[in-house]
């Protein structure tokens, strides 16, 4: 029963709103909101890494690539191309989509390590052109975002995005719950077990890998234009080679295909640098062990090991 | 009436002939077994005929057409199905969620439906789990459908192995050594299930060690020796077949010995 309610699609969405809800209430100040703004978002885009790493089981140490070209849309498309800043964040998640087929088309043929390895030159390349392709990005000094008008209200400050942003995490969310109780999520789920036995019964291992890629580059494509539109500011470290680890470490931290953990595991990755910032240059180090220690006692990551805890005591 | 027709299969690796210039003929509702000595080639050649390894010669029909090249999930949609020697289970799935994802081929949503949760993704499910369900109980293990099939010992999930692959809904079944660790008990289910299933119509592939079970329930033998056809009839005249005895029972009898003698 307990376990039922734990895994419930109703239970976790409830749960993620009542933290989208609460943190207004205990942290009105626009500083807490901002970051806890930043925690939704990177949560959207490791919401899509946990489709493909948590339920497919395959890597990627490239998605910042995907945010970084999210994040570029809306600064271009209204800069350079005089599109509207939501059309730019569609077209910016669209061209992801086809960003991921065109790039994991070939790549997702290789598995493990030879996969990361591939993955990871896909977000090197990216933030290589970001930064290379000065007249339209404005190179390593990167660009103004112009600001969102919606039926004639200018969206400023920090409080519409945190809205925003947290609506779009809700969103996301429920999309990766509904994939995961389908035909589809199954069918990922067992490609990431055997892929033998999955291509055994049918399964189109090739074609469920990239469609896992390509959802998983669009959550990432949007989480970098709201990123980019609440900030007002981009440069090509947002493509960068840190946040392609963040990601990964995030879904791990929080609990890899859990839900709750990829937003758990951006909280510990948004919101622990920022409390760090008291111990000045500890701040890193202090930070990586901490990093250590919770992979250490909580191996299955935060939410699942916390859930069986749960579990053990009711039973 | 033929449904798999395998005609002179063969694959080296490395120099090794694996499998050497095999043919052999099944028809819907009889129980073909394939025994051998370890090593003789027995699960090469249903990586063969599934598609997991590429031809080097030879060809396969599958109801009267050429599948040979044909990818392995593919070849589902044509009516084969397998079970794995060393068992490929979805170990962090349930028990019935393993046999759902056997069901895929006959599940009719698209990655929107199932992204949206569209009205027609929860009949599917249903159709799904209640499929699976039924299947669940035809191999005795409905009572462990909720278990996570990595909690699960491996009798069962030699069952489940046949649970899933059933639930593509086989022309052709393919079970490799499905009684292997399995106890008396365990092993008498699964005889009865096999029968259960060629009395259904199916053409059941059968490699498997355990001679009584071989000999009790098989319409025809094939005995394979690196990677070569020595015999094939029904179990009466392989067993008497002088070569088989020999070759087969021979060093069968010889690593008996040896164990014996530590
Ligand atoms: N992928 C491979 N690469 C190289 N050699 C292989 C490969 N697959 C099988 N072989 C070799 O082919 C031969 C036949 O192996 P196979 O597994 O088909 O035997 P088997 O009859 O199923 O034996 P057992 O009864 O032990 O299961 C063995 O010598 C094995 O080492
Ligand atoms: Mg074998």
């Amino acid at each position: 029963m307990l376990r039922k309610i734990l895994s419930s699609r109703i239970a976790v969405l409830l749960l993620l709103a009542a933290m989208i809800a609460i943190v207004p209430v205990l942290a009105p100040s626009s500083f807490y909101l901002r970051v806890a703004a930043l925690v939704w978002i990177f949560g959207l885009a490791a919401l899509g890494l946990t489709i493909l790493t948590g339920y497919a089981g395959q890597v990627s140490l490239g998605h910042a690539g995907f945010l970084g070209i999210g994040a570029y849309a809306v600064a271009v498309g209204p800069a350079k191309l005089g599109l509207d800043p939501l059309l730019s964040l569609l077209l910016g998640a669209v061209l992801c989509g086809l960003v991921a087929y065109a790039v994991g088309k070939p790549i997702l043929r290789l598995k493990g390590y030879y996969l990361a390895i591939a993955t990871l030159g896909f977000g090197l390349i990216v933030a290589l052109v970001l930064t290379s392709e000065g007249a339209i990005t404005g190179g390593p000094d990167g660009m103004q975002v112009p600001r969102v008008v919606l039926f004639g209200w200018r969206i400023a400050g920090v409080v519409p995005w945190y809205w925003i942003s947290g609506g779009a995490l809700l969103i996301g969310a429920l999309l990766a719950l509904n994939i995961l109780a389908s035909p589809s999520g199954r069918a990922l789920r067992a490609l990431h077990d055997s892929e033998v036995a999955a291509a055994g019964v049918g399964v189109d291992v090739a074609a469920k890998k990239l469609a896992a890629f390509v959802i998983s580059g669009v959550y990432a494509g949007v989480a970098g234009s709201l990123l980019a539109l609440m900030n007002g500011f981009i440069t090509p470290e947002a493509a960068g080679f840190m946040h392609s680890i963040e990601l990964v470490a995030m879904v791990i931290i929080g609990g890899l295909g859990s839900v709750v953990g990829a937003v758990v595991g951006a909280a510990f990755l948004v919101v622990l640098p920022q409390a760090l910032t008291v111990l000045q240059e500890y701040e890193q180090a202090v930070l990586g062990l901490l990093i250590m220690v919770f992979m250490i006692v909580l191996p299955a990551g935060i939410v699942p090991s916390l859930r069986r805890l749960v579990l053990e005591r009711a039973a | 009436m033929t449904i798999l027709q395998v005609n002179d299969l063969g694959i080296t690796f490395g120099g090794l002939r694996a499998v050497d210039g095999v043919s052999f003929q099944v028809s819907l509702g009889e129980v073909f077994s394939i025994i051998g000595p370890n090593g003789a080639g027995k699960t090469t050649l249903f990586n063969l005929v599934t598609g997991i390894y590429r031809a080097g010669r030879g060809s396969i029909r599958l109801a009267g057409e050429d599948v040979t090249q044909l990818a392995p999930h593919l070849l589902v949609r044509r009516g084969m199905a397998r079970t794995f020697q060393n068992l490929q289970i979805f170990f962090r799935m349930t028990a019935i969620e393993n046999v759902m994802v056997g069901n895929h081929l006959s599940e009719r949503t698209s990655l929107l439906a199932d992204l949206f949760a569209l009205p027609s993704v929860a009949r599917q499910n249903r159709r799904t789990r209640e499929r699976a369900l039924e299947l669940l109980e035809r191999v005795g293990l409905a009572h462990h459908a909720e278990t996570t099939a990595g909690e699960l010992s491996y009798g069962v999930l030699k069952r489940l192995e046949i649970a899933r692959a059933l639930a593509a809904d086989p022309k052709v079944l393919l079970l490799d050594e499905p009684a292997a660790g399995c106890n008396a008990v365990e092993t008498e289910a699964i005889d009865r299930l096999i029968g259960q299933i060629a009395e259904s119509g199916v053409a059941v592939v059968l490699i498997e060690h355990d001679m009584k079970l071989v000999m009790k329930i098989s319409d025809r033998v094939l005995v394979l020796a690196h990677g070569k056809r020595l015999a094939e009839g029904s179990p009466r005249v392989v067993r008497n077949d002088p070569a088989v005895v020999a070759a087969y029972l021979g060093e069968h009898g010889a690593r008996e010995a040896d164990r014996a003698h530590g």
